[in-house]
């Protein structure tokens, strides 16, 4: 009886004990980005104006705006995510509806999965060898986001493939029953049911497309453009890139903090808001569903 | 006899890679009549049923040897394009599978995927299709809802009803009422006594209850043969062969 009793005293404790660690590990978390939101809005609220939002910078950059970058940032992420997303979706069809097992999907899986094991400097280089020099399209928002865009096509291909896998073969059973081809059954009823899952990835590529500088900084970005981009071809400044610039390279480093940090706290902005527009409609289509 | 020849299986044999799921098979089937495989699990009738649609070409180490004439044509022969064929012989699930779309474009699916454009006609075949589903009363106002927003028993005349607006010729059935409740299951089975008039109807079933209750002919398969059929009636109460008394009356299976 006693020695029951003590027994089921020590496995409470240890529940409470393992429960109690992983609620730290839950909390250490929150806490993360609780802190690093402080620094940024302590450091950084400062910058944050009507001009700054609107103006592009003015004397060597220790004062104005940062107009610039967020256009290019805009337009270097969008285009990423316009580039991944077809081949990404597309990849994930083939490797999911439609190729049969066997060596060819092995070494197709092996390549992406090394793609996305890839450091990002390396994307960079790869752009400045490849888009840059070698097809000409010269240091310009194309090269970029095409940069940007290979880059994140792992994370697109692994969350579609991911989405496809989840729609259950009993969608494809009654479609293909009713006399539907394959191609109808992917469009009409496979690809819907998995867009919700495919925009977790739009969601996921999207913040790490307008957050990376090294696949940029030799492909798209510039220290300054004193001008806006007026086509695909241009150079553009952007967020990350004039961050790093501010902070390594700029003339006045230590006057210039509160741009590096209200710079920063614009680009999470940035990213929040493209999420949030892909996670509203991503409801909207659940909801949808049933 | 007043009954005429829908489907004839002929000296049929399937195999799954090197595994033969079915010896031999000969098997008539009647138009406008209930035919109803019985048997245990694993005894070739699910796989029976979908040689019908050639529902098993999806699976690609599958093959399937000998002949099945659907109005004297053979449905394996090269020249039968298998998307028509399906839209001939129309198939229910064992659980309901309605598309995570409305109502009303679940039972389009088949026809707009057929290339039907026509508005009017659409909807009028939807509407068709539901009552002939016996299901119209309970979803004509709310035809523009979420499928899944139905009850499973719902789900599954709508899936009947999504079969029928293409007007198949027949209709396959896999164990249409076992993931359902009896009353579900009943108006199920009261809805295949309907369709009869209209269809030739081949369901699978584990339920021999059902079997008795809807079927006018019973094939009892098993092991990948087809080991005896008859009137239902005859088979559940004079069976010729002792394996399928046994099986009638709960000995195996």
């Amino acid at each position: 009886m006693d020695k029951s009793r003590g027994l089921k005293a020590r496995r409470k404790i240890v529940q409470g004990i393992w429960f109690g660690l992983f609620r730290v590990c839950a909390a250490i978390n929150g806490m993360a980005l609780l802190i690093i939101l402080y620094f940024m809005l302590a450091r950084g609220w400062r910058a944050i104006n009507w001009t700054f939002l609107t103006q592009p910078p003015t004397d060597s950059m220790t004062r104005g705006g940062i107009l610039p970058c967020i256009v290019g940032t805009l337009c270097l992420s969008l285009g990423a995510i316009l580039v991944a997303l077809f081949i990404g979706v597309a990849t994930a069809i083939y490797l999911n509806e439609y190729a049969r097992p066997g060596r060819l999907i092995r070494v197709i899986r092996l390549g992406i999965n090394n793609l996305a094991g890839v450091p990002s400097i390396v994307f960079g280089l790869f752009g400045l060898a490849f888009f840059v020099v070698w097809l000409h399209f010269g240091v310009s928002i194309l090269s970029g986001a095409l940069t940007l865009g290979v880059m994140i096509l792992p994370l697109i291909i692994g969350s579609s493939e991911q989405a496809l896998r989840a729609v259950p073969d009993t969608y494809r059973e009654a479609s293909l029953g009713l006399g539907a081809t394959k191609w109808q059954t992917i469009y009409r009823v496979i690809l819907p049911a998995a867009l919700p899952g495919i925009l977790t990835g739009v969601i996921l590529g999207i913040s790490r497309a307008a957050g990376e500088t090294a696949p940029i900084m030799f492909t798209a970005a510039v220290f300054y453009s004193p001008s806006m981009p007026s086509s695909i071809f241009d150079e553009i400044m952007a967020l990350p890139y004039h961050i790093y610039v501010l902070a390594t390279a700029g003339t006045e480093i230590e006057a210039t903090r509160h741009l590096q940090y209200g710079t920063a706290l614009v680009l999470i902005a940035l990213v929040l808001g493209l999420n949030l527009v892909a996670i509203i409609y991503r409801g909207h289509l659940r909801r949808k569903m049933g | 006899m007043d009954k005429s020849l829908k489907i004839k299986i002929k000296n049929l044999d399937f195999y799954y890679g090197n595994f033969k799921a079915l010896h031999d098979i000969f098997l008539d089937i009647y138009a406008n009549q209930v035919t109803a495989f019985i048997g245990p699990s694993g005894c070739g009738k699910s796989t029976l049923l979908r040689c019908l649609n050639r529902m098993n070409d999806l699976i690609p180490i599958s093959r399937v040897e000998g002949q099945i004439l659907l109005d004297d044509q053979n449905i394996n022969d090269p020249s039968v394009d298998v998307v028509t064929l399906r839209r001939n012989v129309g198939m229910v699930f064992q659980k309901p599978n309605p598309f995570p779309k409305t109502i009303f474009e679940n039972v389009a699916y088949g026809l707009r995927v057929n290339g039907i454009k026509d508005k009017a006609y659409i909807a009028n075949q939807v509407e068709k299709s539901l009552h002939q589903a016996a299901i119209w009363d309970e979803v004509k106002d709310r035809i523009h809802d979420s499928a899944l927003s139905l009850s499973g028993g719902q789900q599954q005349r709508l899936c009947i009803a999504r079969a029928l607006a293409m007007e198949p010729e027949v209709v396959l059935m896999d164990e249409p009422a076992s993931a359902l409740d009896p009353i579900a299951t009943q108006k199920i089975e009261e809805l295949i006594h309907q369709l009869k008039k209209s269809y030739t109807i081949i369901i699978v079933t584990h339920n021999m209850q059902q079997a008795a209750r809807v079927s006018d002919i019973t094939a009892f398969f098993y092991l990948g043969k087809l080991i005896e059929k008859d009137d239902t009636e005859t088979l559940f109460t004079k069976p010729k062969l002792q394996q399928t008394e046994d099986y009638i009356t709960g000995r195996f299976g």
